[in-house]
């Protein structure tokens, strides 16, 4: 074997030509290394091709992704309106068991009402006053306000009802079916509908809500602005 | 989810506009619906059209709208909510549009925050916003621009208000706040209405019957200067009068009889207007006549309020010796506000508790408290304002001191009653000339026979029903029958529904008022007499257009020339009459009582140059035309070539 090598070697130092005719007659170690390194190398090959193919191809992917993005960052409040919308019409095609959805109430209706409440009846500066500290008749002349005032915003804003008319403290009979929403059981709830009970509150329903509208760049989260006099 | 619900609903302009139906006509629930359809479709096929009428009020406006093209008899009034801002950054609807402006610094404001469903930049705050800011920074708050219009001896169309505001204010005119008032409800309109923009449809908009001929000029010009051309002028006790008729389903020819007088006393929150309007007989037909009118008098609610806020502070101050803010005695009239609607409406409240909330934001220590007891607002409202007096009395009036502040010219008595007197007394001859009605020979003032209440102070009860004691207590004593009241009248919105209802009228459907102007005028000339030394010229009143000039007509020409040189300017001294009917044009008068003549402001002649000579004298005549707007025209006639110069009222050049 090493012979053989040194006399290739050799040929080839010594006659400084290239016999392109010879053919080796046998499979040596020689040249079965060196078919070795040629498949190795073609596979490498390929596999960094594939590699950037796949590669592109993702890139190509991504690009169109972003530019959606760009597009909707301006109008930041509409986008999570549509995200909202996208995962309900998940929801409704999967037919896997429902996921439970908790309503999330928006803050600028809540916020609304606070600064209307403390505008028309100084609600917030008396439920943040220390009452511990006055006696009842200051207390009292407080409460006129903010009860005047929340009942003059509270009649204009919403319409309220009662959900039962009956007398407090009458007999009433709810039948099969009752609105349990409407009406809640309480006490020695047993047996079947129709039940029979004391009506102990009447209930409250807002038929109607007329909230003034916000301008887009009203900020609700300052419910009282300071005032300076000048 | 709940987001993008609001985000359409407020994109859906009929919504509003329904719900507000719902408020307005509960009793015709059922066409009521079907009305609302009607409606949708409307505003989907175009070329819909309507009959707006806008009560442009001292303190509020208010829109009311019929449809045009509905068959049916069954007219649906619907009065339009006005979406306004409130306080910055939030916009509601109203039914009522405060009469107010607000002048805003730059640093008041936050960039936004004034944004309506048509604008993201109002020229000017107007509505409940000009209100409320206006409550504590005074000095930036244009009120009653509405009687700045009626007041003799300033230009309206001067930047002069607010008076009271420091040089560094910017101030407008008041010409230009009441174009605000229109301007905004028309953009509410085309806004709600974007098929039937609001210069398509017939427009009435009211005046007081006092206006004089420069101040319904004003309005018209008003209305004319942000494009509603098609708008006339309607007197609000009229339209009162209108909404009455309206309103009784086509009754009231069982409600009236001919031979009435009926008495229309209109208490609006800055001014009392009172009309008589007679019921005649044409052919069978009822007929309405408006009599007479009543003087410009500046006396409302708002004076009552201020009034009881007034006798309140000086009891507060004596108990507690301190001088109470002007800030307090702001919250003060608003808590008598509240609390005198609470004593009239309850029978059992015989004392309210008012109190003064501190300014900070502790509540509870800092506020005061104070009682009103009925016997206080009897005092103060009932007697100050409502005297039981005989008919004989007239309105106190003193002679202003030289003092004065250049302000508006408030009644000097708050006696409305004693104006009331003196109104009749004064009106005694107004129904001469009728067939059917008569007034008895000893009859020391003209006997109404039905009254008609109009106007937001007169909804309490107790107030009513002194007005109409006193009144029936003049007619007893002289053997006359009592005058009856016309029940039925929703007394704060009756003006614009009237108004819009009149629109209808005016297309054949329905009784007509009758009237025409509601005095004489006159031109004051300088008699033909020798000069004394040291004497003025006498003046005399040459009367250029008769008492009930119709819409559309134009008086005779009377034969005195003037000589009109060209080019320069000539003022006449201008005078009116409520009570000289029988004036024919050309009529001499060198004598007369201040009762009789009310001096207007002068008005201006100038000639211009159009292919004549500087200089040159052209002989005139002066005549006056009513045209359809309702407003007066004055005209220089030249005898030679019949050519016409308009001669201008708003010459008001502040000379007192």
């Amino acid at each position: 074997m090493v012979l053989n090598i040194v006399y290739f070697k050799f040929k080839i130092m010594n006659n400084y030509s290239i016999d392109l005719s010879s053919m080796p007659t046998t499979f040596d170690l020689w040249h079965v290394s060196l078919l070795a390194v040629v498949l190795v190398l073609a596979l490498i090959l390929i596999i960094v091709l594939l590699t950037m193919v796949i590669g592109m191809a993702r890139r190509a992917k991504q690009v169109p992704v972003e530019v959606v993005k760009t597009v909707e960052v301006p109008s930041e409040p509409e986008i999570k309106v549509v995200e909202k919308i996208v995962e309900v019409e998940k929801i409704v095609q999967a037919p896997a068991p429902e996921p439970i959805v908790l309503k999330e109430s928006t803050p600028d209706a809540a916020l609304q009402l606070l600064g209307l409440l403390q505008k028309e009846a100084r609600f917030i500066d008396f439920i943040k006053e220390d009452v511990s500290a006055y006696g009842d008749a200051d207390i009292g002349i407080a409460a006129r306000v903010v009860h005047e005032g929340c009942n003059k915003a509270i009649n204009e804003y919403f319409t309220l009802e009662t959900v039962r008319t009956d007398q407090e403290g009458s007999k009433v009979t709810l039948a099969k079916g009752f609105n349990a929403s409407e009406v809640r059981l309480t006490g020695n709830i047993v047996g079947k509908a129709p039940f029979t009970g004391t009506l102990i509150h009447k209930g409250w329903k807002v038929s109607n809500i007329r909230l003034p509208k916000l301008t887009e760049g009203h900020d609700a989260s300052i419910v009282a602005a300071a005032e300076v006099e000048l | 989810m709940n987001g993008l619900f609001g985000h359409v609903d407020q994109n859906n302009e009929h919504s509003t506009e329904h719900e507000n139906h719902h408020d307005n006509d509960s009793e015709q629930h059922d066409t009521h619906l079907e009305s609302q359809q009607a409606d949708t479709q409307a505003d989907e096929s175009e070329g819909k059209r309507y009959s707006v009428g806008i009560d442009l009020g001292t303190t509020h406006c208010v829109l009311s709208y019929v449809e045009l093209n509905d068959d049916d008899d069954d007219v649906i009034q619907h009065v339009m909510a006005i979406p306004q801002l409130t306080s910055p950054g939030m916009v509601d609807d109203k039914k009522q549009l405060p009469s107010f402006l607000y002048l805003a610094h730059e640093a008041e404001i936050a960039e936004g925050s004034t944004t309506l469903p048509w604008t993201a930049t109002p020229d000017h705050l107007v509505g409940d916003i000009a209100r409320n800011l206006g409550s504590k920074t005074p000095i930036r708050l244009v009120s009653s621009a509405k009687s700045w219009l009626c007041h003799a001896g300033v230009d309206c169309k001067e930047p002069i208000l607010p008076s009271e505001a420091p040089e560094e204010v910017e101030r407008i005119s008041p010409f230009e706040a009441t174009k605000a008032y229109l301007q905004h409800m028309k953009q509410a309109w085309d806004n709600s209405h974007p098929h039937a923009p609001l210069e398509q449809q017939d427009l009435i908009i009211t005046v007081p019957a006092s206006f004089d001929p420069a101040a319904r000029e004003l309005t018209a010009e008003a209305a004319n200067a942000i494009g509603l051309n098609q708008a006339l002028l309607l007197e609000e006790p009229q339209s009162a009068l209108y909404s009455w008729i309206d309103n009784s389903l086509g009754d009231w020819r069982n409600h009236v009889n001919v031979g009435d007088v009926i008495l229309v006393i209109d208490v609006g929150g800055g001014t009392t207007d009172l009309s008589l309007i007679a019921v005649t007989e044409q052919e069978g037909n009822l007929e309405l006549t408006r009599i007479a009118v009543g003087d410009h008098i500046l006396l409302g609610g708002d004076n009552m309020d201020l009034a009881l806020a007034y006798t309140v502070k000086a009891k507060m101050e004596q108990e507690s010796g301190n001088r109470l803010e002007a800030w307090q005695i702001q919250a003060l009239t608003h808590a008598c506000r509240d609390a005198k609607e609470k004593i009239f409406n309850d029978s059992e409240a015989d004392n309210v508790v008012l109190v003064v909330p501190s300014r900070g934001s502790s509540l509870i220590g800092g506020s005061l408290r104070t009682e009103l007891t009925r016997d206080e607002v009897n005092q103060v409202l009932v007697e100050g304002f409502l005297p039981e007096v005989a008919a004989s009395e007239r309105p106190v009036s003193r002679p202003r001191s030289g003092l004065r502040t250049k302000g508006l010219p408030y009644a000097q008595d708050a006696g409305i009653t004693r104006h009331l007197a003196g109104f009749l007394a004064k009106q005694q001859s107004a129904i001469e000339d009728l067939e059917h009605v008569d007034l008895p020979e000893n009859a020391s003032f003209l006997h109404p026979t039905a009254v008609l209440l109009n106007g937001g102070v007169l909804k309490s009860g107790v107030l009513a029903d002194r007005l109409l004691k006193v009144l029936n207590s003049w007619l007893v004593s002289e053997q006359a029958p009592e005058a009856r009241l016309l029940e039925g009248a929703d007394l704060d919105l009756a003006v614009a529904k009237g108004a819009a209802y009149y629109g209808m009228v005016r297309q054949g459907k329905g009784v007509r008022i009758k009237g025409g102007t509601a005095a004489s005028y006159y031109v004051g000339v300088e008699s033909a007499m020798p000069a004394v030394p040291g004497m003025p010229p006498e003046v005399e009143a040459l009367c250029i257009a008769p008492f009930g000039m119709e819409e559309g007509t134009e008086a005779a020409l009377p034969d005195d020339e003037f000589g009109l040189v060209i080019g320069e300017p000539v003022r006449f001294r201008f005078f009116a009459s409520n009570t000289r009917r029988e004036d024919a044009v050309g009529m001499r008068l060198d004598y007369w009582t201040d009762d009789e003549l009310q001096e207007l402001d002068e008005i201006e002649i100038t000639l211009p140059e159009e292919g004549r000579r500087a200089g040159e004298v052209v002989p005139v005549h002066l005549t006056a035309a009513v045209t359809e707007v309702g407003t007066l025209e004055l005209h220089a006639v030249s005898q030679q070539d019949e050519h016409r110069w308009k001669i201008e009222f708003d010459v008001r050049a502040g000379e007192e």
